[in-house]
């Protein structure tokens, strides 16, 4: 019977079936008998006082069942939303952590700041209601940029913190890098802009509270990525209710992106408002509610300098960031632009000193978190246009400068500078590789051609790693963590022989069902149709920390995989004993317990039959039943790294930059299924050539108005501004993972954005530019060139 | 308002409000909630239909307009209801892994199936560019075009639809 499908193969993923034919399962899809439709009010202002909100003309309407707003959140005595991660300034004082109100209180922070949930028969009549809500607002100034905010004279968010900074953070020891830099033969140094990214998953948030008054027992479904945890802060801190009375269920949810992988006030308002309103209330945003609400990503000012000797050899990195975070903290905040984001500022170089201040900074902005990569393709945008432009300006190849920095194969594992150690890696290896598919050697003739079609080619490097596996918990602990990082499993071997896998990881378009089941059909010799892999129920499945930094193959796959040989270990026990010969004497192979030497053999299936129909069974010694659970705390983060090359055109009469080529060698470790790690690239990198060529939220300096506030202003990669992907893997094993995985879900949108940038400006560095901000538009592009051709000429 | 039309094959009639969108009246009036919602600016394709054979985005059509008109929707491309048989389409995108997630996935094989009726041989860049009302966050849309190219071959091979 075995079909067994194992790693390293590629079939069709379990999850296509449903999605295929429309049967899949999202928030939005679910109706409950009696359910009522919940519309948030939120703040039209950037900021502003909250003077009174006056409900009488709203719940006169028809359909209106209730009005609540900050002041029955604190009647009700709910708690403030979470922070998950606290930082602290180097002398160890902690980051300021303003109260975040589910509903607001006193005063709105951004426009989207949640004033009121209005609560009616149908989502029409809720939004009648709330159009006439009379909200009395004082206005006050907004400030939206992170140099503003610092800046003398600038609106105060919070009385209690001044200049509105969170946290004035710092790594790596600043006196060797000063050192360092006073015997450099040259010092480059480079100013630029993160900009602030919207992760538009497609699937807009939702979500449906229910409460059971005869059980006591909330119930909430919701677009999440991790519902455990949603339901740990939830039910602990924000509602105070018993853990165990509430289930929260993240069923298909449609792509996250680190989006929803925050605890947000939508949840924890429904789920209070079903027990008062004692009827299921249904809340599904549009996108351009999400726009206002979604945790947004990016948003950095920084200043980097890099100190190097006469040969090119980096000696010292300097870099000072303001890191925007918004009106509040979101769950994990402020670790992104700090623990996520210096470490990593090491890159694939053996730049011996290192030193980071990272200024976190409140501005009249939606809150700001992890979007996919999360400091990581911060951390490597300064670092690769920093080596691009250090070359340039000692007239060394860019090529020849990241050879000359970069950590051989064999000096790993490698201790950084600044906290990270390395396992394994070969960045030499992935750069030779993507050299010669990137067909390097012929990009002069290429480059020729286009100028003679007037056109400016221009190619572009990144040689990166990024820490991902988020992550031990103890280390996770040290730099500030609230929780652990640990992922759990459960086998579940059913008395037929086929298995069920509770998994606390969350799939939302990584293809688990498929991986994972993969992992077991291996490991037990179980046919691939014969696993399904449960996930996104807390009813279901025991626990877990849920799907984020690339995390659930290097940490969920490893508990699956310790889960899986505790089933074998007590197979072997119950073989043993069906065979008549010592466990030790039992070998396990390919689905079949063999005493060693003979021909004696019970099959997979005949054991788990035992343990289920335990007539003739070890009871003395043995509970009957097969399924086995593993939680999994890792020792360290995996460090996937690459190097991506990028080939760009620009057209100077319009400033269009047009992909031509884009090559990929990653090193992520042991590849599982190597179609869906080829699907994760390749929806990663695209994800990173928006973030350079074409997305970026604005705001409004002043008003605090998001004016990329919907997606007609706010540019997505479509499939028309893409060439055909060249994807390779050239991998050295994880040390310290079950399995030798380093997982691959952020890789290329950390690789991405500096491989693009840097082909931008190779393209235009013959007209002396030596820097352009993302996203790379046109309009941004086309006035470089006519800024750059009139003084640039004369030269 | 009554309306009577033809909805994956069968004859349909419902009462309507004449400001209902077709996208609303499929997912919470006939609880078909394969048409998804992605956006509210006709930008994302996620609730393509086909109104008589043309591909439209549900989301910008009030339901009154399909009154005499055929419908077809993600649900009704396998053919006999409760049939698992996949549509050349869908096993393409099945085959060439042309969906993660799932959300975009039923407005990008409605308007896939549409550009391949049309044009027999599609290139890659008509595939792309005939994608442009579709918006992926999850594939990079390099296997999606893959599979689109792949299923249009298979639906003519097999004999149009």
């Amino acid at each position: 019977m075995s079909n067994v499908i194992g790693i390293g193969a590629a079939p069709k993923r379990k999850e296509d079936q449903r999605f295929l034919t429309g049967r899949g399962n999202y928030v939005s899809d679910i109706k409950i008998p009696g359910m009522t439709a919940g519309v948030f009010v939120r703040s039209p202002h950037g900021h502003a006082v909250l003077r009174g909100i006056d409900k009488t003309a709203a719940l006169a309407l028809p359909g209106v069942i209730a009005i609540l707003t900050g002041e029955d959140v604190a009647a009700d005595g709910l708690g403030t939303l979470p922070c998950g991660w606290g930082i602290s300034n180097a002398q160890g004082v902690p980051m300021k952590e303003p109260p975040f109100p589910v509903l607001a209180q006193g005063k709105v922070r951004f426009v989207g700041d949640m004033v009121a949930l209005v609560i009616a028969e149908t989502p029409e009549q809720a939004n009648a209601a709330a159009d006439l809500l009379d909200i009395d607002y004082e206005v006050l100034p907004a400030v939206v940029g992170v140099l503003d905010a610092v800046a003398p004279g600038a609106p105060q968010l919070f009385d209690d913190i001044p200049n509105n900074i969170c946290c004035d953070w710092e790594l790596g020891d600043k006196a060797a890098v000063e050192a360092a830099f006073r015997k450099a033969a040259h010092i480059a140094k480079l100013s630029l802009v993160n900009n602030r990214l919207i992760g538009n998953p497609m699937e807009p948030r939702a979500a449906v509270a229910d409460y059971n008054p005869g059980t006591g027992q909330h119930a909430l479904w919701t677009t999440s990525q991790f519902p455990h945890v949603v339901r740990t802060l939830m039910s602990g801190l924000v509602l105070k209710v018993p853990e165990h009375k509430v289930r929260v269920v993240a069923p298909d949810v449609g792509g996250g992106f680190g989006v929803k992988q925050f605890h947000y006030g939508e949840e924890a308002a429904l789920a209070w408002a079903a027990k008062r309103v004692m009827r299921p209330v249904k809340w599904v945003a549009s996108r351009s509610e999400g726009y206002l609400s979604d945790r947004h990503g990016r948003d950095h000012v920084t200043e980097a300098e890099l100190a190097l000797d006469e040969t090119g050899k980096f000696l010292a990195f300097r870099v000072k960031t303001l890191a925007n975070m918004g009106g509040y903290l979101s769950t994990f905040g402020p670790n992104i632009p700090t623990n996520l984001y210096a470490p990593l500022l090491g890159g694939v170089y053996t730049t011996p000193a290192i030193y980071c201040n990272v200024k976190v900074v409140f501005t009249n902005t939606v809150p700001v978190d992890a979007y996919r990569g999360a400091g990581r393709p911060e951390a490597t945008f300064v670092l690769e246009r920093m080596v691009d432009v250090a070359a340039a300006e000692m007239g060394i190849d860019r090529v020849e400068i990241r050879r000359r920095n970069m950590i051989p194969k064999e000096a790993y594992p490698y201790q950084t500078p600044v906290l990270v150690q390395y396992d394994s890696g070969d960045p030499m290896g992935c750069l030779d590789g993507a050299l010669a598919a990137a067909d390097v050697a012929g990009f002069g003739a290429r480059k020729a051609e286009s100028a003679r079609r007037g056109k400016f080619r221009g190619l572009g490097y990144s040689t990166y790693v990024e820490a991902c596996g988020l992550a031990p918990s103890r280390f996770a602990g040290r730099l500030g963590a609230r929780g652990g990082l640990y992922e759990s499993a459960t086998v579940r071997v059913h008395p037929g022989g086929q298995v069920t896998v509770l998994i606390g990881t969350h799939n939302h378009g990584q293809g688990h069902e498929t991986t994972f089941a993969q992992i077991v059909s291996e490991k037990l010799g179980v046919a691939f149709d014969n696993v399904d892999i449960v996930f996104g129920d807390t009813d279901r499945v025991q626990f877990g920390m849920g799907t984020y930094g690339s995390r659930s193959l290097v940490v969920g796959g490893a508990a699956l995989s310790k889960a899986a040989d505790k089933v074998i270990v007590k197979g072997k026990k119950i073989a043993a004993h069906l065979l008549e010969t010592s466990e030790q004497d039992i070998h396990f192979e390919a689905g079949k317990f063999s005493v060693a030497g003979t021909d004696r053999v019970k099959t997979f299936e005949e054991i788990a039959g035992a343990a289920y129909v335990p007539h003739n069974y070890p009871l003395e010694v043995l509970e009957p039943g097969l399924e086995e659970q593993a939680y999994y705390d890792p020792v360290n983060f995996t460090y996937p790294g690459g190097c991506h090359i990028c080939e760009v055109e620009i057209d100077p009469e319009t400033g269009v930059v047009q992909l031509l080529n884009y090559t990929a060698v990653d090193d992520v470790g042991t590849v599982i299924n190597p179609m869906i790690v080829e699907g994760q690239l390749h929806g990663g990198i695209v994800q990173g050539v928006g973030q350079a060529l074409f997305e970026n939220a604005v705001y409004d300096d002043g008003s605090g108005q998001l004016l990329s506030g919907s997606l007609m202003d706010y540019c997505m990669p479509r499939a028309d501004h893409m060439p055909m992907m060249n994807i390779a893997t050239h991998s050295t094993l994880c040390t310290h993972t079950p399995m030798g995985v380093k997982g691959c879900g952020e890789v290329g949108t950390i690789g991405s954005p500096a491989a693009v940038i840097n082909a931008v400006v190779d393209a235009l560095s013959h007209l002396g530019v030596t820097h352009v901000d993302m996203p790379a538009t046109p309009n941004r592009i086309w006035r470089l060139l006519q800024n750059a051709s009139l003084p640039i000429a004369a030269e | 308002m009554q309306i009577s039309f033809i909805l994956n094959g069968r004859p349909t009639s419902v009462e309507v409000e004449p400001s209902m969108l077709v996208a609303d009246l499929l997912r919470e009036q006939l609880d078909l909630t394969g048409t998804h919602v992605g956006c509210d600016t006709s930008q994302c394709g996620a609730c393509v239909v086909h109104l008589d054979g043309v591909p439209v985005k549900s989301c910008t059509l009030l339901a009154p307009a399909l009154d005499g008109a055929t419908l077809l929707t993600i649900e009704g491309l396998q053919g006999e209801p409760g049939s698992n048989r996949l549509h050349p389409m869908q096993e393409a995108f099945r085959e060439h892994h042309g969906l993660q997630c799932g959300f975009c996935t039923p407005g990008m094989l409605m308007t896939a199936i549409a550009l391949a009726q049309d044009k027999p041989n599609l290139t890659e860049a008509e595939v792309r560019h005939g994608l442009e009302g579709n918006i992926c966050r999850c594939t990079g849309y390099q296997n999606i075009v893959v599979a689109v190219m792949a299923g249009a071959a298979a639906m003519h091979a097999a004999g149009g639809e």
